[in-house]
């Protein structure tokens, strides 16, 4: 790791002002979200999901400017996940806002339910673009600022796209990388969930994708890069990310699966739904946590309670 | 606005005029190209439009998924470059961000098939059709000449019926018009251009003056009656008209300067395989890759001639039933 603190930076307004121990507790919640809808799915990508929670609930709970009852509202922020394969921890954010209710969560991958594999923008609400083939979510969030700006809210709106090792990997996040500075795109930020796991082994097994915060810096963005799990930093760097006047990078050093001690830096889960057993394993560690968030905010309020009807039951079905 | 073109004129020049017209009268239009505006003629927009003209460079993966970012707010972007790097290239980006996505953006593919010529085959793209028409919600739209060309890149604006997304496939030689002015409409994109009873020929882009060239070979030295039917929308495609033609004549060939598999043939065979099975011959590429030559050399070298159609209609006639089947289709 070569992390760089981050650079002091202009105070920012932001919607909601959660408290860093709340964005913490947050990001537990949505851990514990996605742990249920994937060992009901039993299908799925859990420790994409996992590695991604704590930028996901920085995003959503503190940073960018949304509105769940006007998903179109066109001075809104944009959120797009490149790795789209993590899907659950945007729809867990997205349900746990009221974008669509905490039920839906249930039918993840399954015929009927608007929660595809990979986000789908026609089926979701609060999805800007679909995405899942790796590569294209900077490029989309790319034409989205040039569209911004014709219509004047360059200042206003602000892109964060979530992109994965697997992006890295793909050859046209370098042509979105370069469009950004030719276009002087000053409102848009990559964020890289660097987990290093990837299908077929570690990233640097597989194909090293080395240094991608010098990578990001050598096509002219400010880059830096920061403990992926570590709150105050997330937020610190992607409120500075908006003040700045050109595109920014974050390289997000992360641990796949992180949160569930079963998977965390382990290769082999990959696509791997959790067995029942492992599913709650998982969910009595991510809730223990919980409780442990919560006493420390002074707080007695319970772990986020399944629905009667989201049980996991043996067989994956949600009719028990 | 609309200026008509009598002399011989490629139809890629009408997309630079028409995205002109279309970017005067509408704000939201905006154009993308990938280094070739100049051939495909996306520069006229560009240098009138400059804010709403992106030049991506080289990078036609980018440009696509560019074109998807910007139609999903509220932008209709007309993408343009060769049709080998509009369709090959960057069938990933258009298939999940454009086609999926379902939204109103415009391949405008300039250089199609083996007329591009020189170049040759690493650039001469005959398949397009066939990976487009494969796609899941893409219309493809093959003008015949430049005046047509121009009604489709206007109607693929203005015509409500076409909003999804859409594949407009130009040529790069300058081709005799077909269509004495630019029509009000492309109605259902199958235009009956000469009546005949023995034959129908179906054609697209720069096969349907060939066709009807052929057509009058065969009168005059066949006493042949050909139909000529300009396809020019073959996806969705209008089913009706083939099929009261098809009913007509009894047999038909399709000429496409793209492979026989996959494309105009194809879609023709689709229809008429289900409603009215008659013989239907296919002149086009069969499976070879061009080679470099002029144009019109190329043309010729694969056979793209009126008397190559001709003498595949020859050849269909041999097999065409001697009772001819009673008008299955629309009676």
């Amino acid at each position: 790791m070569h992390l760089q603190p981050v650079p002091d930076h202009a105070p920012v307004e932001g919607p909601a002002k959660h408290s860093i121990a709340e964005l913490e507790r947050y990001a537990t919640v949505l851990r514990i979200n996605c742990v249920r809808m994937l060992a009901v799915a039993k299908s799925g990508h859990l420790d994409s999901s996992l590695s991604s929670a704590d930028v996901v609930a920085a995003l959503y709970y503190r940073v960018l400017r949304h509105d769940p009852k006007n998903p179109s509202w066109p001075e809104r922020d944009r959120f797009v996940l490149s790795k789209g394969h993590a899907a659950p921890i945007q729809y867990a954010a997205l349900a746990e806002h009221g974008y669509f209710p905490h039920r839906d969560l249930m039918g993840l991958r399954k015929i009927g339910s608007h929660l595809q594999g990979h986000p789908d923008m026609n089926r979701t609400p609060g999805i800007e673009v679909s995405t899942g083939s790796l590569g294209q979510g900077l490029s989309m969030s790319v034409g989205i600022c040039l569209a911004l700006r014709l219509d004047g809210l360059s200042d206003t709106s602000h892109v964060f796209t979530l992109m994965s090792d697997g992006d890295i990997q793909e050859g046209e996040s370098w042509e979105g990388a370069a469009a950004a500075t030719h276009f002087d795109i000053p409102n848009i930020t990559a964020i890289v969930d660097y987990n290093h796991l990837q299908t077929d082994g570690t990233t640097e097994e597989v194909m090293d994708t080395g240094d991608v915060r010098a990578k990001f810096e050598a096509f002219g963005w400010d880059s830096v890069e920061i403990d992926g799990h570590d709150m105050e930093a997330i937020v610190d760097a992607l409120e500075r990310s908006r003040t700045l006047d050109r595109p920014a990078a974050i390289i997000c050093q992360t641990r796949k699966g992180r949160g569930v001690s079963l998977m965390e830096g382990r290769f082999g889960f990959h696509g791997k739904p959790p067995t029942p057993e492992q599913a709650a394993e998982a969910l009595e560690e991510l809730e223990a946590r919980y409780r442990e968030q919560s006493d420390e905010l002074g707080s007695s309020t319970p772990p986020p309670q399944p629905a009667p009807d989201i049980e996991p039951s043996p067989d994956g079905s949600t009719d028990g | 606005m609309a200026e008509s073109k009598s002399e011989p004129t490629a139809t890629r020049a009408a997309y630079g005029a028409a995205l002109v017209e279309l970017g005067e009268k509408y704000d939201n239009v905006v154009a993308l190209d990938a280094d070739l505006a100049v051939s495909t003629q996306s520069m006229k927009f560009g240098k009138a439009y400059p804010d709403r003209f992106f030049n991506c460079g080289a990078a036609e993966a980018g440009m696509m998924s560019m074109a998807c970012g910007l139609a999903a707010t509220g932008k209709v972007p007309y993408a343009s470059t060769f049709a080998i790097f509009a369709t090959g290239r960057s069938y990933d980006q258009i298939r999940l961000g454009i086609a999926h996505n379902e939204l109103k953006v415009r391949i405008g593919a300039s250089h199609g098939g083996v007329s591009l010529g020189e170049d040759g085959a690493s650039h001469q793209m005959i398949e397009d059709i066939a990976l487009m028409r494969a796609m899941p919600k893409m219309q493809v739209v093959v003008p015949a000449d430049y005046n047509q060309a121009y009604r489709a890149v206007m109607d693929s604006y203005e015509d409500e019926r076409l909003a999804g997304p859409m594949y407009l496939r130009f040529g790069r030689p300058a081709t005799p018009a077909v269509y004495d002015a630019v029509p009000d409409t492309l109605g259902d994109g199958v235009d009956v251009l000469r009546e005949g009873r023995d034959i129908s020929i179906f054609a697209c882009g720069h096969m349907v003056w060939r066709a009807l060239e052929a057509a009058e070979t065969l009168k005059r030295e066949d006493g042949i009656e050909a139909e000529v039917v300009n396809v020019a929308v073959i996806k969705p495609l209008a089913g009706e008209p083939v099929l009261e033609s098809l009913a007509k004549t009894g047999v038909a060939v399709t000429a496409e300067e793209h492979r026989v598999v996959g494309g105009l043939a194809d879609a023709i065979r689709e229809v008429a395989a289900e409603e009215h099975p008659v013989p239907i011959f296919a002149h086009g590429m069969g499976d070879e890759f061009g080679v470099s030559g002029t144009g019109e050399a190329c043309m010729e070298h694969f056979g793209l001639t009126a008397s190559g159609i001709a003498d595949t209609a020859r050849e269909a006639l041999l097999k065409k039933p001697i009772v001819s089947h009673a008008p299955l289709h629309g009676s």
